[in-house]
């Protein structure tokens, strides 16, 4: 009954904003009593302190006002007191990048699982006082105590989700999903497969292909899972990102791994669309909110992680991203069609075929980059006459140079 | 005759096809009702809306512009005095200075990145740890945010407007200076009333493409920005899950901000010099 009420108000406040942002101006939007929070924290201790949070997050990965959904920072700086000043990165690896050159100064950050793995064991992160954030205990407990971070210490859950296969209904027999992850090199759908561009969760697929984990347990493992991306690379239209919402959604390609929650993105523009996840199982992802050795606003830092907890919030953001919320009273809120979807919210049966992503040691790291960097540049068709031609063609044409710059000289002579 | 003409039509409409139908692709997605960057489904100006309530993408717009004008301000007036006083170099040290300022220009941008970087990160270190040795405690400076993003993009700036003031200094005809240190200017009059006004060309170049290039920059304010972001890189964050339409609708107004100050400039140019033909043809039939 609760949650019903809630529902219903959330659609007046949905109606209300909706109707606001007809008109442009920015006040309009601001909800007149701010967002509903769980009573007995207090968000108002640093109101004067006139602190600057700088949150990092992965870009369009919060819900932001748009379209009259919650501007989650906006209604934190509000609530608090707290300016926030947020910038967003597009991998995991930049993000990295950032923080271990010191060419930036963070309080909170969302990475993936294996990075937090990866920051925690290198000591890039600060331990999180449990006090500060009592909302972490509305995280589920499949979101909990992962291998990433098996303390809880570090991390507290943002989103998850499930790799799946999108495919176009109109030019992939049905009957052919039944390979499995196979599809992905089926000759059949030659130049209409696109595959990841980022070598995790390529070698992620090709080892579920053969039958291995996820995590390549020896340098033995990742070289089979080349052998097997180079193979495929003669079916591969094209290794993309984000290209692959336009190529789907333009029905330019058949096929293409990606994540859920943007699979249902496309579907919505792309009505031929449908998804799959093979039997053989697949990736889950958690996405979790850190906050990096060196935050100078720690505190502040939890009270915004806390923050991302609360049900209204994590709902907004649910809603915005399309990805998985590991919040516990989040779907039930969702519409039915979300909340229905067994590939966004799947049963303990799925979940038991799912594997996270784990920190590598240093060795297999280096071996699966230089495994792929040997996968982009490896050509099936040989196209090893291109460098030596190109050579060739430099050569000429300064030699062209030199021999025109001798004439005029000769001539200049007269 | 004729045929050749055809070919010329078509080779013009192929170049500026190749210009400028990316733009109108890009400001007709802007009103497009879907996501979809490939179907259009419907008009709409939600995303003009939308734009004006991204906090995120209207903040790294203002540190775009406000760190290009700056930098594009500093670097004309230092670039400028830094033309003046090679031009008054001896043949070899002009050459030898000419050469430097090239390296920038012809570097790669992710080396000047990187480099700056890493200067940036050892000038941090350095000064903590003269911070933390004068306050006897634990200091940790960090210095990196809009300070370091205008000292790169000044950086970066520099080369393109000495190599647009020098030529112009070249052609200037010294005797015109001296001239006006016969009739009683001081040399800092003289500069001012004679050499800055023939310069003033240039440096209005120069100025431009100090801000076009400060606009546009990535690479370098990616590794040099700490915790700022410019709209570049707030565009960029956005491919792991899909450039807002938002982004269409700002290019679209940039794009025309743009080209309204194009159309007024040379409006406002060829009036003027149809004024000074009329005066001289005034002049002509007087005589």
């Amino acid at each position: 009954m609760k949650h019903i009420l809630k529902a219903k108000k959330r659609f007046l406040c949905l109606l209300l904003a909706g109707a606001l942002a007809a008109c442009l101006s920015p006040a309009a939007l601001a909800a007149p009593d701010g967002v509903e929070v769980a009573p007995g924290y207090d968000y108002t201790r640093f109101k004067d302190a006139g602190i600057t949070l700088n949150v990092y997050n992965w870009g369009e990965y919060i819900s932001g006002g748009a379209d009259g959904s919650m501007d989650v920072v906006k209604e934190f700086e509000n609530l608090t007191g707290i300016r926030v000043n947020y910038t967003t990165y597009d991998t995991n690896e930049s993000l990295y990048a950032k923080l271990k050159s010191g060419g930036g100064n963070y309080d909170v950050i969302i990475p993936s699982d294996y990075m937090i793995g990866k920051m925690a064991a290198e000591g890039m992160l600060e331990e999180l006082d449990p006090a500060n954030i009592p909302n972490a205990a509305l995280i589920g407990d499949a979101y909990r105590s992962k291998p990433f971070d098996p303390q809880n210490k570090y991390s507290v859950a943002y989103t998850w989700g499930l790799v799946c296969i999108v495919y176009n209904r109109t030019m992939v027999d049905e009957g052919d999903l039944e390979q499995g992850w196979g599809i992905l090199w089926d000759e059949k759908y030659a130049g209409q497969v696109l595959m990841f561009n980022n070598s995790r969760d390529a070698f992620a697929i090709a080892g579920k292909l053969l039958g291995n984990s996820i995590n390549p347990g020896s340098v033995q493992e990742i070289e089979q899972a080349a052998e097997k991306l180079k193979e495929q690379k003669s079916v591969v239209q094209s290794y993309v990102m984000d290209e692959v919402f336009d190529k789907m959604g333009g029905g330019e390609a058949a096929l293409a791994p990606y994540y859920v929650g943007d699979g249902v993105t496309m579907m919505a523009d792309n009505p031929d669309l449908a998804m799959f996840i093979p039997a053989e199982g697949t990736n889950i992802y958690i996405d979790a909110m850190c906050i990096p050795k060196g935050s100078r606003n720690k505190e502040a830092a939890e009270m915004f992680i806390n923050f991302m907890c609360e049900t209204q919030v994590a709902l907004a953001n649910a809603e915005y991203i399309c990805y998985s919320s590991p919040q516990v009273e989040v779907p039930a809120l969702l519409d039915e069609e979300t909340r229905e979807n067994e590939m966004m919210y799947p049963g303990a049966d799925m979940l038991s075929r799912c594997e996270t992503m784990e920190v590598l040691p240093d060795e297999l790291n280096s071996a699966m980059d230089k495994a792929w960097s040997d996968v982009r540049s490896y050509d099936a068709a040989g196209n090893g006459w291109v460098m030596p031609l190109m050579l060739v063609a430099m050569l000429a044409l300064s030699g062209v140079g030199y021999w025109r710059k001798a004439v005029r000289r000769r001539r200049s002579q007269f | 005759m004729k045929k050749g003409r055809l070919l010329a039509n078509a080779y013009l409409v192929l170049v500026f096809g190749f210009l400028y139908v990316p733009i109108a692709v890009l400001i007709a997605f802007s009103f497009n009702e879907s996501k979809s960057r490939t179907v259009f489904t419907g008009f709409t100006f939600k995303w003009y809306q939308n734009l004006f309530h991204n906090d995120m993408v209207l903040k790294s717009l203002g540190v775009s512009l406000g760190v290009a004008f700056a930098a594009a301000c500093i670097a004309t007036v230092v670039g400028t005095l830094a033309a003046i006083g090679i031009s008054s170099m001896n043949k070899r040290a002009r050459g030898a200075v000419m050469a430097v300022s090239y390296v920038p220009v012809v570097n790669p941008e992710i080396i000047t990145g990187v480099s700056l970087m890493l200067l940036f990160v050892v000038f941090n270190r350095q000064v903590s740890a003269a911070l933390s040795w004068l306050l006897q405690r634990e200091v940790d400076f960090q210095g990196f945010g809009l300070g370091t993003l205008l000292i790169a993009h000044i950086t970066f700036c520099l080369p393109y407007v000495i190599f647009n003031v020098s030529p112009k200094l070249r052609q200037l005809d010294p005797a015109v200076y001296d001239a006006a240190l016969d009739l009683g200017c001081n040399p800092r009059q003289a500069f001012f009333k004679v050499v800055l006004p023939q310069l003033t060309p240039a440096i209005l170049s120069a100025f431009l493409i100090s801000l076009t290039y400060s606009i546009d920059d990535f690479i370098i304010s990616y590794f040099t920005s700490g915790t700022m972001q410019t709209l570049p890189i707030a565009i960029y964050s956005m491919t792991k899950k899909k450039v807002s339409p938002e982004i269409n609708a700002l290019s679209a107004i940039m794009f025309v901000v743009i080209l309204t100050i194009i159309l007024a400039a040379n409006a406002v140019d060829s009036a003027k010099e149809r004024r000074l033909r009329r005066a001289a043809r005034a002049e002509e039939g007087r005589r």
